[in-house]
């Protein structure tokens, strides 16, 4: 089982906390993104995502393992985002993290979902009545 | 490939280039493969490509480049069978 995943499947909250089963484990977060209706006021159809699947595969592990350095606490990354079209209210990406204890947990997970933004190689179009257009950012 | 060999003493090396999405779309293909001679750097590369395709004029001051899956300078030099990668800003999420 992947930790660190590009698919073009919809993706479970559940199945990929399960990735992190662990006995020593006490808290787990997650951090769901969802394909949103509306930008800058324009009726969003549906995203298409795309990724150059390798090499962001390999960024994210790259993402856990910063993680792994900052936070030692932190026991289990896993980050599965998918690609393909998606419907408003579908699920993008899931980050899960899970520790012993809950403290490192928030900053962690908000790290992780900063630098997949910043770094990871995958790209969004956003498809509206109108048009479309790929969005950065 | 090595027909060319007595005209040219410089060597030449094989790479592949792969786009993603807008300049993908602009330019209408996913991968290309040139043929560049020895020492030829990322940013010459661009520089041929946007010759021979106008329409990546838009998006190349905007690209990031990695070569084989890990970002790099514009000054890299291309190596035999590399896959070269235009990355436009990316944003997933």
């Amino acid at each position: 089982m992947k930790l660190f995943e590009i698919t073009p499947l919809p993706i479970s909250v559940t199945e990929v906390i399960a990735r992190l089963e662990d006995a020593a484990n006490g808290a787990i977060v997650t951090f769901i993104g969802v394909v949103r209706g509306e930008t800058d006021g324009r009726q969003v159809h549906y995203l298409e995502y795309e990724a150059y699947s390798e090499m962001a595969e390999e960024a994210l592990a790259r993402i856990g393992g910063e993680i792994r350095e900052r936070w030692p606490e932190v026991r289990g990354v896993a980050i599965v985002h998918r690609v393909g079209r998606l419907g408003v209210g579908e699920t993008s990406v899931v980050i899960a993290l899970a520790a012993a204890h809950r403290p490192q947990l928030f900053d962690a997970l908000r790290y992780a979902i900063d630098r997949l933004k910043e770094v990871v190689p995958i790209w969004k179009k956003e498809v509206w009545a109108e048009g479309a257009e790929w969005k950065a950012g | 490939m090595g027909s060319g060999e007595q005209n040219s003493p410089a060597r030449s090396v094989r790479v592949r280039i792969r786009f993603f999405a807008a300049p993908r779309e602009a330019l209408g293909q996913q991968e290309l493969e040139r043929e560049v001679p020895e020492g030829t750097t990322v940013g010459a590369l661009l520089g041929l490509l946007t010759e021979e395709y106008p329409v990546l004029r838009a998006y190349t001051r905007f690209l990031s480049v990695a070569v084989n899956r890990a970002y790099v300078g514009m000054q890299t030099v291309l190596h035999d069978g590399d896959e070269v990668a235009c990355l436009p800003p990316v944003g997933g999420g």
